[in-house]
């Protein structure tokens, strides 16, 4: 039993956060969030240098073969400085469901690739960039094509309608399909079919990448509300030393503390029969956790937070879409809840009460 | 990293479920805070130290299997999810016994702890006074010297002292140097509840159970072997106990993986008629598994030689609002009749202390963002 991250783990995560530290990564954000893509995909290139394209890509395709804990810890960094574009698409999902096609290797070197996942995942996030774009269909992939594009509550997630090519929908947008990936609840690693179970897999990997996106927003939110409440001073003092403020800081770092552990956690069960119950428990807590943290920190910054000049916004926004993305607290509750529900019973536990 | 136990782990594990499956009293205690159940509890506790489970993380010549941090979260889970009853030497084994394998003399630790580990001789802790609850440096009960004797003489009052109605021994902080002011000139004192000149008055509390009492202190001396650490230094002997308290030591995982998987039992049996408690049986587990998760991650800290500081603070506060929550979401799933006595009605009056004992979380909370956060201090009232 070791539950803490590795030397090698931890060095990964400070050479993602040195680059990033170094590209004015908000700034990057915000031309992405202006249609000016230049900016951040000279910033992917960078990233994909670093390996995380590669990461769950097979040795024998280009990839690095890595653990979904390398993506946790890649992730909550991309979280951390708010990079912009569909890296839980392509690096994860895609590398994922697509398995030993071909097409995994040009991703894994860098290329850009996005998906529609629905019902969880109705738009292909920045379609018009990608090289790959697909749709999923009941567990199979497909080819699609880029339709109508819609803005996000986050502006730089740039969000598109797709349509497959390869199927007799007739072009209708799949945002109203029902498959799985996720559409059932499902219980982890119990699928039926081979291809169904290809996709669910990637889904709920692709829920873990999400999740650390969102552990690195709260974890930037909480940061900057800390850094700011130490220096704005009101009636003659900083605002950081009264009891009001630090009792919403404390919340936040107590949520947070406890939401990692979870993603970590799922980390390491993603091969196990708990994949499910486990990923969807990590993004309960931590989509309240991170959610705290930006309704906290616009709090505690005041009208400034407001402000779309001021680079927090950036991350408010950011996990307003994340908690939906990738599965609502809602689905990813009744998911626990069906998993909880099948397992086998457990002893019974009468009469603990406690003791003081 | 991983969540792997070793082969020597699995088996310790496969041990201690077997042992409790066979000896864990199929009807619960009555309650430890009446006489005969304080005495059943006891009993309890020479069972278990029979078996060497009472203390398995103490060195052997104590009771003690010498097992290491993993072993004793894994006899935890193992114990809770058995269904065992609550530890009635908790103040002891717990809080008391980490300060003295620390700053006891070898004389101390021979005397006390077989008797604390055995359960034979039970501890009370006596921490608030009147005028110090969460400012507890505060404190006006004294500490006179006493060459003749070689001791001291302790004069005043302590409160909300869990378990003192029935228990042997309490222990607790006096001003020894009454010209020194808050931190300083405290001494960390141990003395028999029987001691000439010590009245102990139950308190009941919300469950009408006296699972505290005021302890009155007129004149007790107390013998220099009986000092903690030295005189003056009781602050920081006293320290590592609350450190102890608030963290790991206190509320292992077990107890609350334990209640939540109790609750998905009752969700099992009741949720159809509460389909709105679903999320919150799903919140409670997941915050229990969370907290598991959270104490491996600090058990492996330690392991390399870490320490817990100021992040019993997060514990603290998260264990006690989950504890809270967990029996709320019970008591609505069993509808109206949630308010007739049960398992869930006393577990729920329990926690609701959870809050307010070992450091208020409003105390928790300001550690927390001074401590960890980095946020000023409060500028200083100045009192007169």
């Amino acid at each position: 039993m070791r539950f803490e991250l590795t030397d090698e783990q931890t060095g990964f995560a400070a050479a993602i956060d040195k680059l990033l530290s170094t590209s004015d990564a908000p700034a990057v954000a915000r031309a992405w969030a202006a249609d000016d893509t230049g900016p951040g995909l000279a910033l992917w290139k960078q990233l994909a240098d670093l390996g995380i394209n590669a990461l769950l890509t097979e040795e024998a395709q280009g990839g690095a073969g890595a653990e979904p804990i390398d993506v946790v810890v890649a992730f909550e960094q991309l979280g951390r400085h708010a990079v912009p574009g569909p890296w839980v698409e392509s690096a994860v999902f895609l590398p994922v469901a697509l398995g030993s096609d071909e097409s995994v290797g040009a991703l894994a070197e860098g290329g850009i690739g996005t998906v529609c996942a629905p019902p969880h995942v109705p738009y292909a996030l920045d379609a018009d960039v990608a090289e790959q774009v697909y749709v999923v269909d009941n567990g199979v992939m497909r080819g699609a094509t880029t339709r109508a594009r819609h803005r996000s509550v986050d502006p730089t997630r740039r969000l598109f309608e797709v349509v497959s090519t390869s199927s007799t929908t007739g072009g209708q947008p799949t945002t109203g399909g029902a498959s799985t990936t996720g559409g059932q609840p499902t219980t982890g690693g119990r699928s039926t079919t081979g291809v169904q179970s290809t996709t669910d897999r990637a889904f709920d990997l692709a829920v873990l990448a999400a999740s650390a996106q969102l552990l690195g927003c709260g974890e930037r939110l909480l940061a900057d509300s800390v850094g700011y409440v130490k220096q704005r001073k009101q009636f003659g003092r900083e605002i950081g030393s009264y009891q009001a403020i630090k009792h919403h800081l404390a919340d936040v770092r107590i949520a947070l503390d406890f939401a990692r552990p979870l993603i970590q956690g799922a980390a390491l069960t993603i091969d196990s029969p708990d994949r499910a119950r486990d990923v969807s428990a990590a993004k309960v807590a931590v989509a309240e956790a991170a959610y705290l943290a930006a309704r906290t920190g616009l709090q505690v910054h005041g009208a400034i937070g407001y402000t779309a000049e001021f680079d927090l916004s950036l991350w408010i926004t950011k996990v307003r879409a994340l908690v939906a993305a990738w599965g609502t607290p809602a689905y990813h509750r009744g998911r626990v809840l069906a998993a909880l529900t099948v397992v086998e019973p457990v002893e019974t536990t009468s009469s603990t009460t406690g003791e003081r | 990293m991983n969540l792997d136990f070793s082969e020597a782990e699995l088996a310790f594990q496969t041990e201690a479920r077997v042992w409790l499956k066979a000896n864990v009293p199929s009807e619960p205690l009555p309650s430890m805070d009446t006489a005969a159940g304080f005495r059943a509890h006891q009993d309890w506790e020479a069972r278990l130290t029979e078996a060497r489970y009472s203390v398995v993380s103490w060195p052997e010549e104590y009771h003690g299997r010498g097992a290491s941090l993993i072993e004793w979260v894994i006899f935890e889970e193992e114990y809770y999810r058995a269904g065992a009853p609550g530890r009635v030497s908790q103040n002891g084994i717990f809080l008391l016994a980490p300060i003295i394998f620390e700053h006891g003399t070898r004389e101390q630790q021979d005397r006390y702890l077989p008797t604390m580990a055995s359960g034979e001789k039970i501890w009370a802790q006596a921490w608030s006074e009147p005028e110090a609850g969460s400012d507890l440096a505060s404190i006006r009960s004294t500490a006179t010297r006493d060459d003749e004797r070689g001791g001291w003489v302790l004069n005043g009052q302590k409160t909300w002292s869990s378990r003192a109605t029935f228990a042997h021994w309490g222990f607790g902080l006096f001003r020894s140097d009454p010209s020194a002011e808050r931190h300083n000139g405290l001494t960390y004192f141990l003395f028999p509840l029987d001691s000439a000149g010590i009245t102990v008055r139950p308190i009941a509390q919300l469950d009408g159970e006296a699972g505290f009492a005021e302890i009155f202190f007129e004149d007790v001396f107390v013998p220099d072997a009986d000092v903690l650490g030295a005189p003056g230094d009781g602050w920081r002997v006293a320290m590592s106990t609350a450190g102890n308290e608030r963290g790991l030591s206190l509320r292992s995982p077990g107890r609350f993986c334990a209640a939540a998987d109790r609750l998905v039992e009752l969700w099992k049996e009741r949720g159809a008629d509460h389909p709105e408690s679903g999320d919150g049986v799903v919140d409670a587990w997941v915050k229990a598994q969370a907290y598991r998760l959270y104490t491996w991650g600090t058990v492996t800290r330690l392991a390399d030689g870490g320490e817990m500081g100021a992040a019993g603070s997060i514990n603290k506060v998260f264990w006690s609002e989950l504890d809270i929550s967990l029996h709320e979401t019970a008591l609505d799933l069993l509808g109206p009749e949630s308010e007739v006595e049960s398992t869930w009605t006393d577990g729920y009056l329990f926690s609701l202390a959870g809050p307010i004992y070992a450091g208020t979380n409003e105390i928790q909370r300001n550690i927390v963002a001074e401590r960890i956060l980095g946020l000023p201090r409060e500028p200083k009232v100045v009192q007169r």
